[in-house]
């Protein structure tokens, strides 16, 4: 199974991805994650890949190969399009954050996005920002979307929670716990 | 017991079960996490640190592997030029304690400003290079490589790439060797490379060089895949993966886990063995040459970019003509998402007054880089860490004294202590007039928040002396330094405007700390009131949370402010509040 995860630098990313691995291997998978570090997690767009299986090689997804695509942001899930698999699903967070070639007015941000996306593949979108904060803290995002990715996926629940457990600082394990939970039910 | 681990803190593992007991290096993308990893074991077991730059990092490892313990330094790709000048004659000295100098290339440059194969160093310093495929190789050739280190008497190259160096794979952890210190042997002859001895290593040198051949003949580190095809591939590290899944069992492997010296026997057997041989490797054909001087024919380069990085359906394509999976498109060209400067960049403010005054900007590598991306688009040159100065001393010299009025440098903290002493005593001992402008946030930021010499703190968190960077430039000879705050704009812009117009080399210290650093509370955020006159001035600051709607208005995404307040200051009409949350 593939996972690509895509974002905008700072968003958090990493850790789902992280947490994501270790809720694989934790059944047995062979499983790769692949990450990015240094100047593209400024600001600029994002992505990590998590594959799993009996055997992985390449550590990275290649064009109409991953199974599910989560985004933590609009552009960024269209531009993650080309990656996704006939049949494949995308879990878009609605947040939308301008990248500096819009904020200067040398593009603009494309419209519709999310209607676009939902003409060519199976998308489920929600405001996880709002349900982060509803769990405590707007930096939860990427935990709720774990928490709607983990109900679309056959791995059982307590997997996740055990590797939200082993993941994230103790002091932020109740928001996390609360946000994936937010997400889990949602979807 | 296994567990996933980073490329990058495997290889550590492998070093701290090698039993090492020094690493010094300097932080680089993709490099970064070894050393950061190697603090995390104990101190009493691993003397762990960051060095100023990477020639002194390797030159204390040396130093620590003559005197009898076994030591590492690691590096990215272009840090590797910076270390080249001990490692070439480390080569000759050979080592007491095992050896390992890591170093992480960047194909497709995610973190860097070139795309060099450092396996062109191995060659030209006559030092065995290994390169793991995944995590559990990273650590087992690691540890491998500290004992034929000792073996063969020679330093070790572990090589990475980002793939390698930022995925996770799963590893199964042993337990620390037991690596005694060696006893120090004053060795004249062998430690003192002066001509008469020197030439004597070289000889030593080339006749080990021989006995590397041989073990790589019958190394299982080289390790040949026969699926009875008459299609063979030759690759090593991420190349080899990426070959594995994009071909399956439907060719024969040669895969290099040593990539110097090669196996010339080996490559023989192999290219013998198949109809047809691929050599698959990224950026520059180093083995495809090396079979090609073998008088063996492949196909390389032909039919595979020297450009950034590979995917299995490139090699697909390459090799069977097959066509990439089905996907969709976007149905428009998309804007890009290039990194930006954080909210409460401290370099904001910096390159805000630096465009505003219209001067040349010699920049220097660092988070402070991206002072070069619209609008704030500042900076004018980058090449390597130090540049900045020694470039615009080389500027100003050309150019004439009311170009220098004109022209800054700007360099971080970190960067500074790397290169940019040096530079600077360049200019004063060579009656330059310049401005350098270093960036003093606090931290190494663009490596993700690495100590060093000036922020008063070591590698394990301890406090330890601070370089004081005024009394430094001071010794120097640079009788103008000052020290102001980049977010004061009015005081910095006079800073500035007084200092390049002097005609006597100055340093300005612009000192705020990174806005990332945990020690930095900023509060709150801010907010356009009524006054805005859309004169879009703030627009200038390049700050991503400040955006214009299509009716000109203007907004601030309160998620991504910060409350930072740059924006504050710069607003001639009082139209942005901050507001406490």
């Amino acid at each position: 199974m593939n996972v690509m995860i895509v974002g905008v630098g700072g968003q958090g990313t990493l850790l789902a991805s992280r947490i994501l691995g270790n809720t694989v291997i934790d059944l047995g998978y062979d499983v790769k994650v692949s990450e990015v570090h240094g100047m593209s997690q400024r600001g600029g767009s994002v992505c990590t890949y998590v594959k799993f299986g009996e055997k992985v090689y390449s550590p990275i997804i290649d064009e109409g190969e991953a199974d599910i695509i989560l985004a933590f942001e609009v552009l960024e899930a269209y531009r993650a399009l080309p990656f996704l698999k006939k049949g494949g699903k995308m879990i878009v967070n609605d947040q939308k954050i301008n990248p500096m070639p819009v904020i200067t007015g040398a593009a603009t941000y494309p419209e519709n996005i999310l209607e676009k996306l939902a003409a060519v593949a199976d998308v489920t979108s929600l405001d996880a920002l709002a349900l982060a904060e509803k769990a405590g803290s707007a930096k939860a995002v990427n935990v709720v979307l774990l928490g709607v990715l983990a109900k679309n996926t056959d791995i059982p629940k307590e997997a996740w929670l055990r590797a939200v457990e082993g993941t994230v600082p103790p002091k932020f394990l109740e928001v996390n716990l609360r946000a994936f939970s937010l997400g889990y039910e949602l979807a | 017991m296994k567990k996933l681990l980073l490329g990058n803190a495997a290889v550590a593992r492998g070093a701290y079960e090698a039993g090492v007991r020094f690493v010094s290096s300097y932080p680089g993308t993709p490099s970064t996490e070894i050393t950061e990893e190697m603090a995390k074991f104990p101190a009493e077991e691993v003397f762990v640190e960051w060095a100023p730059n990477e020639k002194v990092a390797a030159e204390a490892a040396i130093g620590a592997s003559i005197g009898g313990g076994r030591a590492m330094s690691c590096c990215k790709h272009v840090g590797l030029n910076v270390m080249a000048d001990p490692i070439f004659t480390d080569s000759y000295i050979g080592v007491g304690g095992g050896l390992c100098f890591c170093v992480a290339d960047d194909p497709g440059m995610h973190s860097s400003q070139n795309e060099q194969d450092s396996r062109h160093y191995a060659r030209a310093a006559k030092i065995p290079m290994l390169e793991p495929a995944d995590s559990a190789e990273c650590k087992d050739f690691t540890k491998l490589a500290f004992s034929l280190s000792e073996e063969y008497d020679t330093p070790f190259f572990i090589r990475l790439s980002t793939r390698i160096s930022h995925s996770q794979s799963m590893v199964e952890l042993e337990e620390r060797e037991d690596a005694p210190l060696k006893d120090y042997e004053k060795n004249i002859p062998k430690h003192v490379m002066m001509p008469a001895m020197a030439i004597k290593r070289h000889v030593v040198v080339e006749e080990r060089t021989e006995k590397l051949k041989a073990f790589a003949e019958s190394s299982p580190l080289n390790e040949i895949i026969d699926n009875g095809s008459d299609v063979g591939v030759v690759a090593a590290g991420i190349a080899y993966q990426y070959a594995v899944e994009a071909l399956g069992d439907r060719v024969n492997y040669l895969k290099l886990g040593m990539v110097y010296p090669l196996p010339d026997r080996k490559l023989a057997d192999f290219a013998a063995s198949c109809k047809k041989v691929y050599v698959i490797e990224e950026l520059d054909p180093f083995i495809e040459s090396h079979m090609r001087a073998l008088g063996l024919s492949v196909i390389g380069k032909e039919v595979f970019t020297l450009l950034g990085e590979y995917t299995p359906s490139m090699i697909r394509a390459a090799v069977f003509g097959e066509e990439k999976r089905e996907h969709a498109l976007p149905e428009e060209a998309l804007p890009a998402r290039p990194p930006v400067l954080c909210p409460g960049c401290p370099h904001r403010g910096t390159f805000y007054v630096l465009k505003k005054l219209g001067l040349t900007v010699s920049g220097d590598i660092g988070c402070y880089t991206l002072g070069a991306v619209a609008p704030l688009a500042s900076v004018d040159t980058t090449i390597c860490m130090g540049a900045s100065i020694s470039a615009a001393h080389g500027m100003a010299k050309v150019r004439g004294q009311e170009f220098n009025k004109k022209l800054v440098s700007v360099i971080g903290d970190s960067t500074f202590m790397h290169s940019g002493i040096t530079g600077l005593s360049d200019i004063v001992y060579n009656k330059g007039a310049n401005t350098v402008i270093i960036l003093d946030n606090s931290i190494t930021g663009m490596t993700g928040h690495q100590d060093n010499p000036t922020t008063g703190k070591t590698i394990r968190g301890e406090a330890t002396k601070q370089v004081d960077l005024i009394l430094l430039c001071k010794a120097l000879g640079i009788q103008h330094v000052s020290v102001v705050d980049p977010f004061d704009l009015a005081a910095f812009e006079k800073a500035v405007k007084e200092e390049v117009a002097r005609e006597e080399v100055s340093v300005i210290i612009a000192q705020r700390p990174c806005a990332l650093l945990k020690s930095v509370k900023y509060t709150g955020h801010c907010e356009i009131n009524d006054n805005c006159r859309r004169c879009k001035l703030c627009m200038k600051l390049g700050c991503p949370a400040i955006s214009v709607d299509g009716d000109g208005k203007v907004h601030i995404d309160t998620s991504l402010c910060n409350g930072c307040g740059l924006c504050v200051s710069v607003c001639p009409f009082h139209a942005i509040e901050k507001k406490e949350d």
